[in-house]
């Protein structure tokens, strides 16, 4: 009994930790990105001692200790607690998503297996979107409780910008919820596993390409960054929901963003791109399409699963960055446009093909 | 059972906040906290389905909606209600009162009851939607559709 709890709360701590860690480092991922592609250098002013060759530890120590000896400001009529709470409402959900999500099969040490998932809900996929719908809180009670007009109209964007993708996007997870006939995170990685015409690989981004477009899309804009940025609005409404916050709780938001881009991707990665699946690789070694096997010991497989996990969520969070800098931002009504008009439709579209397939090919 | 309790308190608690807080956002923030102390209520009750639904549906998108509604209208307090309306209010909050004390004092299902393995998950609950209550479910979402409708004629005759 001691022991499981001990297991789940060292799993529950190590993904927040690696949540988290990724979070800040993609703030510098993000910076280095865009200097990158507007051909600066970028954050290269943090040095230790004179010392400015290890930019990504100088710039995740310096940008935390700047943030948080700032003072934290509160408008004269804005409400204190609501201003203090917005802030913890939009960390939280992105961190706690991050628990449904399997980094890994089955581990068994000393006769007891681990299941590499923080927890192992029958009804994950539902858990998630109802953790998604809860981050429209933060922004919303931020924009209010900062008594500034410029916050208000980001909030209001925000709350129906987010209301909006949340229905695109729940519509295309139905389509691959149908094909696995499962809502748990962890049988669905399990399904992907199998294999077509016997070397293709069934991910969910084979089975239903489409949906993962409109999710990928949707996940996007429900990180509320470019091209779908219309809360934050730089150049119209100074920084939206924020703009009225400073120090640590902005750190909270800038936090509380990134990780849901870490949230995204793995989302992305568990649903459409086999989580912590490699190909051919069983429990026991890898079986080529060509005949030939590679046997391997069981703690191999494992590393070489959450390696896959973790390099498939890194290359999306990569793709989410270069993104953001590479295309230009939509305009309020074009963003409203493209997920009522366009994504709502084609959602809806895959499903009804899916369910049509599905009744096709298995009779009743 | 002590996890019951400390959950019954925080939902009184909220649910009374949501009465006696006079700024209309602080009233519908402990209305959200209450739904999700609810949600976390159904999940010891063995129906995690329904509790995610709760926070899904309820806290998630249908309070987001009256927020934003308040957020556009920004009343900054609460007109007061003429006393005809706190009569009415209390006689049908002592009737509900009455019904579920009925409830209680005589349970249809004994508490010591045993819960069959698929309570409450998905497949139990479409079961029950798709076949013994599907015409109360399509009823009710042809009020939805009609709610729906309704909203768009009104939005286009402003035009």
């Amino acid at each position: 009994m001691i022991v499981d709890l001990a297991i789940v709360a060292v799993k529950a701590f190590l993904v927040l930790f690696m949540v988290l860690n990724l979070a800040g480092i993609l703030g510098w991922v993000e910076r280095k990105g865009s200097a990158l592609i507007q051909d600066r250098i970028g954050a290269n002013r943090a040095s230790i001692f004179g010392f400015a060759g290890m930019g990504l530890v100088n710039t995740l120590i310096a940008d935390p200790i700047k943030m948080l000896t700032k003072e934290d400001f509160i408008p004269a009529h804005g409400d204190r607690l609501m201003h203090t709470l917005a802030p913890c409402l939009a960390l939280f959900p992105a961190l706690v998503t991050f628990a449904v999500i399997p980094f890994g099969d089955v581990l068994v040490v000393g006769g007891r297996e681990i299941n590499l998932q923080v927890a192992n809900l029958n009804i994950g996929i539902l858990y998630i979107f109802a953790m998604a719908s809860l981050s429209v809180y933060g922004i919303v009670i931020g924009a209010w409780a900062s008594n500034n007009k410029f916050s208000l109209l980001g909030g209001v964007r925000g709350a129906a910008q987010m209301v909006s993708y949340e229905i695109a996007m729940g519509l295309s997870v139905i389509g691959i919820v149908i094909v696995y006939g499962t809502l748990e995170p962890q049988a669905m990685v399990r399904a992907q596993g199998e294999l077509f015409w016997g070397w293709l690989p069934a991910w969910g981004v084979v089975r239903q390409p489409l949906a993962f477009l409109l999710f990928f899309t949707a996940a996007v804009a429900e990180t509320k960054r470019l091209p779908f940025d219309a809360p934050e609005g730089e150049s119209e409404i100074v920084a939206g929901y924020h703009v009225e916050y400073s120090g640590g709780k902005f750190l909270m938001f800038f936090a509380g963003e990134f990780a849901e881009v870490v949230t995204a991707a793995g989302l992305v990665t568990t649903l459409f791109f086999g989580g912590w699946q490699v190909p051919y690789l069983l429990r026991d070694g890898f079986y080529f399409p060509w005949g030939s096997v590679v046997s391997l010991a069981p703690l191999t497989v494992t590393i070489l699963q959450v390696a896959a996990f973790t390099v498939k969520v890194l290359f999306f969070c990569w793709l989410q960055i270069i993104l953001r800098w590479t295309l230009p931002r939509f305009r309020y009504d074009q963003i409203m446009r493209l997920g009522w008009k366009m994504l709502l439709p084609a959602a809806l579209v895959n499903l009804f093909l899916t369910a049509a397939w599905i009744v096709v090919r298995r009779p009743v | 059972m002590i996890v019951f309790f400390i959950l019954a308190f925080l939902t009184l608690l909220f649910s009374l906040l949501v009465v006696t807080q006079r700024n209309v956002v602080h009233s519908a923030m402990a209305l959200a906290a209450t739904l999700f102390v609810m949600a976390v209520l159904f999940l010891t009750l063995d129906a995690p389905m329904l509790g995610v639904l709760q926070i899904l549906v309820y806290a998630g998108a249908i309070m987001i909606l009256i927020l934003f509604v308040i957020m556009l209208l920004n009343p900054l307090s609460i007109e007061a209600r003429p006393a005809a309306w706190w009569m009415l209010g209390s006689l049908g909050a002592a009737a509900l009162c009455l019904q579920l004390a009925a409830l209680v004092h005589r349970p249809a299902v004994s508490a010591e009851a045993a819960v069959p393995a698929s309570f409450g998950g998905p497949e139990s609950i479409a079961q029950s939607l798709f076949t013994d209550f599907a015409l109360p479910f399509g009823l009710a979402s042809v009020l939805l559709l009609v709610a729906i409708i309704g909203a768009v004629a009104l939005a286009q005759r402003q035009r």
